[in-house]
């Protein structure tokens, strides 16, 4: 088995190649409370930061989607502070103002495009912070629909900025107000709870299951 | 067609979505074609004065990373204070340090090589269009109306970055007579509106902007011009209960109208132009 050497909060753990991160800690004989939950890279609690030797860039990405390479210094970041003003979503506009009163630090933005390197989701973050700036909801939720929330970009934003809540408010508000509404979605729901279907399924229910079994292959399919 | 790399700025992509509208109109209708370049981000609305404050020009420098990837030579810009952030960062990265020690923090973009001039609407209209052609295309006259023009104070000063003279300006004068209008004599047109104190305080926007509008209604005016976003709207939306109660619209929306734009004919209020 070949092994790498990797340092865990300072500290050099020659782990077997191919782990991830994530692993390569428990390996080591960590227990991990926080900074894991999905192990899918869905869930975004697992993001890590690490820098490799002889390169002057520190990497952010989760520690569950990452394997290990030889040199690298890792550190986990559990938990991201981070202001999120209450609202409610009902007495809401859907404009860039909205975006701007709640979150005033949009506006420290420069351009430094660090939060985009930062994105393990590969997302254009920085993109993103510059359509809220102007406003363009329906082009925030797009660009962060693949948002984990794992706040690395958080915590190297040099304007502060909270992009996780931010994303998440401009999804709720273009959800709420800027997608079309789905009517046939609403029509279906009226007719399952007038009972419309109420016969049928009362039919399949009293099948046995030949009959049942008969009745399925021979339903109607798209082709 | 001449192709025109375009900066929109986010306030015409806001607020003044109707100016943006009316302008394009205008440019296609003397011949540009223009293209908004891709994936900009905010000028930074404030020019920095720190010499040392490189970070102020990374976004700024990145929008004109973003030109010269289209293979651009020059910008437009619509907005005073858009214009004044890239123009005047052009200008500060013409500096070899400073443009090296720009280009290694924008690590993930082509180096910056310069060389990209930015244009404003004005300097466009008065350098390349000419006034004559402006009155040619004229479809609607506005037919001796009465119009303010308001410069503000963004393109007018610093004196080296100044569209016109900045003490007797007259290049929006000469495009309002070009489409028919008559320019009134107003003594606060180069006075700030109060700009961004719109955000936090709008009291002092207020205060400035009835002082300008009872200036322009002073000279006879029936119709205030800007040509910045942020001027047209604290005009419009910061004016005092007991201010004149002037009609403020961009340039370029009126000129759009002037070539035949049908867009933005019922937000005009030209009264009896025609």
């Amino acid at each position: 088995m070949n092994e790498v050497t990797v340092f865990i909060m300072g500290k050099g753990y020659h782990v077997p190649e191919g782990l991830t991160i994530m692993k390569a800690m428990e390996y080591a004989g960590y227990r991990l409370g926080r900074g894991c939950g999905c192990r899918g890279g869905y869930c975004g609690a697992c993001a890590t930061v690490y820098r490799l030797r002889g390169d002057y860039r520190l990497y952010a990405d989760l520690a569950c989607q990452t394997p290990v390479q030889d040199g690298m210094y890792i550190a986990q970041l559990p938990f991201t502070p981070a202001e999120r003003p209450p609202y409610q979503l009902a007495d809401l506009q859907p404009r860039g103002e909205t975006l701007l009163s709640l979150f005033p630090e949009l506006a420290r933005c420069v351009a430094c495009n660090t939060c985009t390197k930062a994105c393990p989701q590969k997302l254009e973050v920085m993109d993103a912070v510059q359509a809220a700036l102007r406003g363009d909801i329906p082009q925030v939720a797009e660009l962060t629909f693949d948002c984990v929330s794992c706040g690395l970009c958080t915590m190297r934003c040099p304007a502060e900025i909270s992009h996780h809540h931010v994303w998440q408010l401009a999804r709720r508000l273009n959800g709420a107000y800027l997608t079309p509404r789905a009517l046939h979605v609403q029509k279906r729901v009226q007719e399952v709870a007038a009972g419309v279907f109420k016969a049928d399924l009362d039919t399949l229910l009293s099948l046995g299951k030949d009959a049942l079994v008969a009745a399925y292959k021979a339903r109607e399919i798209e082709s | 067609m001449k192709k025109l790399a375009y900066f929109p700025g986010c306030a015409m992509k806001d607020q003044a979505r109707p100016d943006e509208a009316g302008t394009l109109h205008a440019l296609a209708a003397l011949g540009y074609e223009v293209a908004e370049i891709p994936r900009w981000n905010c000028c930074g609305t404030v020019y920095s004065l720190a010499q040392d404050d490189l970070m102020r020009h990374v976004g700024p420098v990145r929008n004109l990373i973003r030109v010269q990837g289209m293979g651009e030579k020059r910008v437009l810009t619509l907005c005073a204070m858009c214009y004044g952030t890239l123009k005047r960062s052009a200008q500060f990265v013409r500096e070899e340090e400073r443009l090296a020690r720009i280009n290694a923090f924008l690590d993930t973009e082509e180096d910056f090589r310069g060389g990209i001039e930015v244009v404003h609407l004005l300097t466009l209209l008065r350098d390349e269009v000419g006034y004559e052609e402006l009155a040619s295309r004229v479809k609607r006259s506005l037919n001796g109306l009465k119009v303010a023009t308001y410069y503000g104070c963004v393109l007018l000063r610093p004196r080296e970055f100044a569209v016109d003279d900045p003490d007797r300006p007259e290049v929006m004068e000469r495009v309002v007579e070009a489409i028919g209008g008559a320019p009134v004599p107003f003594p606060e047109r180069m006075e700030c509106c109060g700009a961004y104190l719109t955000v936090g305080r709008s009291d002092i926007v207020t205060d400035r902007v009835g002082r300008i509008l009872r200036s322009a209604r002073g000279g006879g005016a029936d119709l205030v011009v800007t040509t910045c976003p942020l001027c047209q709207f604290n005009l419009a939306e910061r004016r005092p209960p007991v201010a004149p109660t002037l009609p403020v619209l961009y340039l370029g929306q009126v000129l759009g109208w002037a070539f035949g734009a049908d867009e933005p004919a019922n937000l005009f209020p030209l009264g009896g132009a025609r």
